[in-house]
């Protein structure tokens, strides 16, 4: 199969290397695929899809018929991490989510950060996610990132970036752990001969860390729910998947009011207050009342109920603001600022169009650089310089032209592959991580690996599902 | 739990009831216009009269009531909200909307009837393949109740669903008696003659009892019978008796778990006490006919109530 030869490739693939040898972590793994039958893993996979059917773990497209709901292609062969590779990964990771939850909690207090002159304040002023009503709020635990995603790619054996950080409503987490289950069900063979750690307790962990950010006036045990913005959203799987799993209520805004100060659904008995919200709407929809009128999604009145103490949200209001592309390339500053610490995981080089010099830079380079929305998300209006056309690129040109603040650039990376499985074996395809990352006063918790997202085209490299991206089963190796 | 959520149990419930028994409708219709050609319009039609779906078809196809049209209409028609088609979507939406209540056994089964569904009705069925399309409807219904007692917990959610199921099929029984009454009245066929057998038999495959009324009654055939053993008779499962006491016995259920006597728990016992704890013949004494509109009525106002009660909606 990939015996004998390399695949004669300029990126790094992290099964195969250039010696052909098969890298630590998967060495395990690939003996057991060279001695299983191709035929046999072919038919898992299809079995795997009818799975993912049946269980309705599908996300709608929008604007697409509601008929239409689509599967994310998943892939049979795991993204293996080996323990030591994680350690540092982890650490990386947990000094990242510290530093963001300290500059949210800075900015919308005494904003030190914008005083030292670290980092701008037009860059807070003009970020449409700042939230002038949270200045002074004190959430609950003071915690603002309650679960967030810390998009990882890796170009070389030792070499790992942060591509992204998504604090306001990371979503993923329910095809890390379906992705999981699929793979127990398929090989369990596998799972006895290889040490993989656990990803299965993410929910109870989850549930865990919301119940102990739990408002003042919460007494006794608290209640949890997770408000979704209903079954025509696309992430509805994922909503309906983590209430389940917690045991916890699903409500819509309809469901719920302000009763007594508190925040109540309301149940075949009554109304019934809820302690934190774990929300997976949008920081706009939260409360017609107080931000978008026209909102049918949230609850009127709960921001009044949110800023006596009356309830958690999750995340936090106003957390997006560390979501923006521009206030990324801040990062490395922002972690030393508040830890003290230089940043354990690099950013990628990152140019600023709204700096002029780097403007300039970018417009002579834009062939070869990526180029992204600063407020952008999901693969949407983002340029792949060395994938694009002469005409695409000169329209993109013209848009930064008009619009340079808007836009960020960065080096196209040569994001690491892992084989995905092909009815002509084993072919190499780009890679990228989310790991999930939950924040309560009692600490940090991250699930092993997380969520490897694959571009299934050759050669491309954007993972994304709404741009036909597939997923991984993540393992993280045990010691 | 949530009053949406009950909600979304109860309807889905009643949904994947109403598929089970217009399938069972049109297997009936089916039989009768096959073996009776002459009178097979006014078959088709009475069908459409007890799936309360008369109206809407006439609005889109007038009065042409022959088989392959009728059968799409029920089976498929994308105009017609009530199809089989639609109304096992309509059950797939409350399922997912109640997902975190269900189990993953019967969120599966649900979710694969309305994936096969989607399948075998993507085109018009075939008279020849419309005996396997209607026992694959009622198949992936019997899956769902499987899942369904096999594996949910016995608490409120259940007793939600138990009564939309009930609730539904006690409305189904007595639309078809109230379809078919005129045939039951004693000015048509008197106690002791015996009436048309086709007719009769018809009422019978309509809810799937035809042998166990030949077990239980004999060959012996009879309106006063026929009527006794859908309306009165406990043993038989779709009879408004059994529905009854079922929709009684859950509501009883949520009255203890919920310490609290609702207007409907009192409305559901009184349909039991004042209107099936009598002898058949009182019924026929008072009038059939008036006996189920007035059913039909308590049961339509008793599901208003358990809404309103258990605050399904605001």
């Amino acid at each position: 199969m990939l015996r004998g030869k390399g695949w004669g490739i300029s990126f790094f693939d992290e099964m195969i290397g250039q010696d052909s040898e098969v890298r630590s972590p998967y060495r395990d793994y690939h003996d057991w695929f060279e001695r299983e039958d191709a035929a046999r893993i072919q038919r898992k996979a299809q079995q795997a899809e009818a799975f993912f059917r049946t269980t309705g773990i599908t996300f709608n497209v929008y604007g697409e018929d509601e008929a239409d709901e689509r599967l994310i292609p998943f892939d049979v062969v795991p993204r293996i991490i080996s323990a030591s590779e994680w350690r540092r990964l982890s650490r990386g990771i947990e000094q990242r989510v510290r530093a963001l939850n300290a500059f949210l909690h800075d900015i919308y207090h005494r904003q030190e950060i914008l005083r030292a002159g670290r980092v701008p304040t037009e860059l807070i002023a003009r970020n449409e996610a700042f939230l002038p009503m949270m200045m002074g709020m004190d959430p609950p635990g003071g915690v603002y990132t309650h679960i967030s995603g810390i998009d990882i790619v890796r170009t070389a054996a030792n070499e790992f970036y942060v591509l992204e950080d998504n604090a306001r409503t990371p979503s993923g987490v329910s095809y890390m752990l379906e992705n999981r289950e699929t793979m127990l069900q398929m090989f369990p063979e596998l799972f006895a001969k290889i040490s993989v750690r656990e990803v299965g307790d993410y929910p109870l962990n989850l549930l865990k860390s919301l119940s102990a950010c739990a408002p003042p006036q919460c007494n006794g045990t608290p209640t949890v729910a997770v408000l979704t913005p209903g079954i025509h959203n696309s992430a509805y799987f994922e909503h309906s998947f983590i209430a389940d799993q917690m045991g916890a209520e699903l409500v819509e805004g309809h469901d719920l009011r302000v009763v007594g100060g508190r925040v109540a659904m309301r149940t075949t008995q009554g109304y019934t207050p809820i302690d934190v919200l774990y929300r997976r709407v949008d920081d706009d929809f939260l409360d017609p009342l107080n931000f978008r009128p026209d909102s049918m999604l949230g609850v009127p009145g709960i921001w009044d109920v949110y800023r006596a103490g009356g309830i958690t949200i999750a995340n936090a209001p106003g957390t997006g603001i560390a979501d923006d592309k521009a206030l990324y390339s801040y990062m490395p500053d922002i972690i030393e600022f508040y830890t003290g610490e230089k940043a354990l995981l690099p950013n990628v080089p990152t140019w600023r169009c709204s700096e002029p010099e780097h403007l300039k830079e970018v417009l002579d380079r834009l062939p070869e650089l990526v180029v992204k929305e600063v407020h952008g998300s999901g693969g949407y209006g983002m340029l792949v310089g060395p994938a694009a056309s002469k005409k695409e690129i000169a329209a993109f040109r013209a848009k930064l032209e008009a619009n340079p603040r808007g836009y960020i650039a960065q080096p196209t990376l040569s994001l690491s592959t892992v084989p995905i499985f092909t009815r002509a074996g084993l072919a190499p395809r780009h890679v990228d991580l989310r790991p999930f990352v939950l924040m309560s006063p009692q600490g940090i918790t991250i699930t092993p690996g997380g969520l490897t997202r694959v571009a299934m085209t050759k050669g491309s490299l954007v993972v994304n599902s709404s741009q036909g991206g597939g997923t991984k089963d993540t393992w993280v190796l045990e010691d | 739990m949530l009053g949406k959520t009950a909600g979304s149990l109860f309807w889905m419930a009643r949904y994947l009831e109403r598929s089970e028994n217009n399938a069972r409708l049109i297997d009936a219709g089916f039989r009768i216009a096959l073996t009776r050609s002459s009178t097979a319009q006014s078959e088709w039609r009475s069908v459409l009269v007890t799936a309360g779906q008369d109206h809407a078809f006439r609005q889109a196809h007038g009065e042409d009531y022959t088989s392959q049209r009728v059968v799409d209409f029920l089976l498929r028609d994308p105009a017609n909200p009530s199809s089989i088609l639609s109304v096992v979507k309509q059950a797939r939406d409350n399922a997912r909307t109640a997902r975190t209540y269900l189990t993953r056994e019967v969120w599966e089964a649900v979710n694969t009837s309305w994936m096969t569904l989607g399948g075998l009705l993507k085109r018009q069925v075939r008279e020849d393949d419309l005996p396997d399309v209607l026992a694959g409807i009622r198949r992936h219904s019997a899956q769902v109740a499987g899942a369904f007692s096999g594996t949910m917990l016995r608490n409120d959610g259940y007793n939600f669903a138990r009564i939309g199921t009930f609730l539904e099929r006690a409305d189904n029984t007595a639309r078809i008696l109230d379809v078919k009454y005129y045939l039951l009245l004693p000015s048509v066929a008197h106690i002791g003659s015996s009436i048309d057998n086709v007719q009769w038999e018809t009422i019978l495959r309509s809810v799937s009892a035809h042998r166990a009324y030949h077990w239980l009654y004999g060959t012996e055939i009879s309106a006063l019978k026929i009527a006794e053993f859908l309306i009165l008779y406990k043993q038989m499962p779709r009879s408004l008796a059994f529905c009854c006491e079922q929709m009684t016995d859950n509501l009883d259920l949520l009255r203890r778990a919920y310490d609290d006597e609702t207007e409907a728990v009192r409305m559901g016992g009184a349909i039991c006490r004042d209107r099936l704890s009598r002898p058949i013949q009182s019924i026929f004494d008072g009038g059939l006919h008036e006996f189920i509109t007035d059913f039909l009525r308590a049961n339509a106002a008793l599901a208003q109530q358990i809404e309103r009660d258990y605050r399904f909606v605001e």
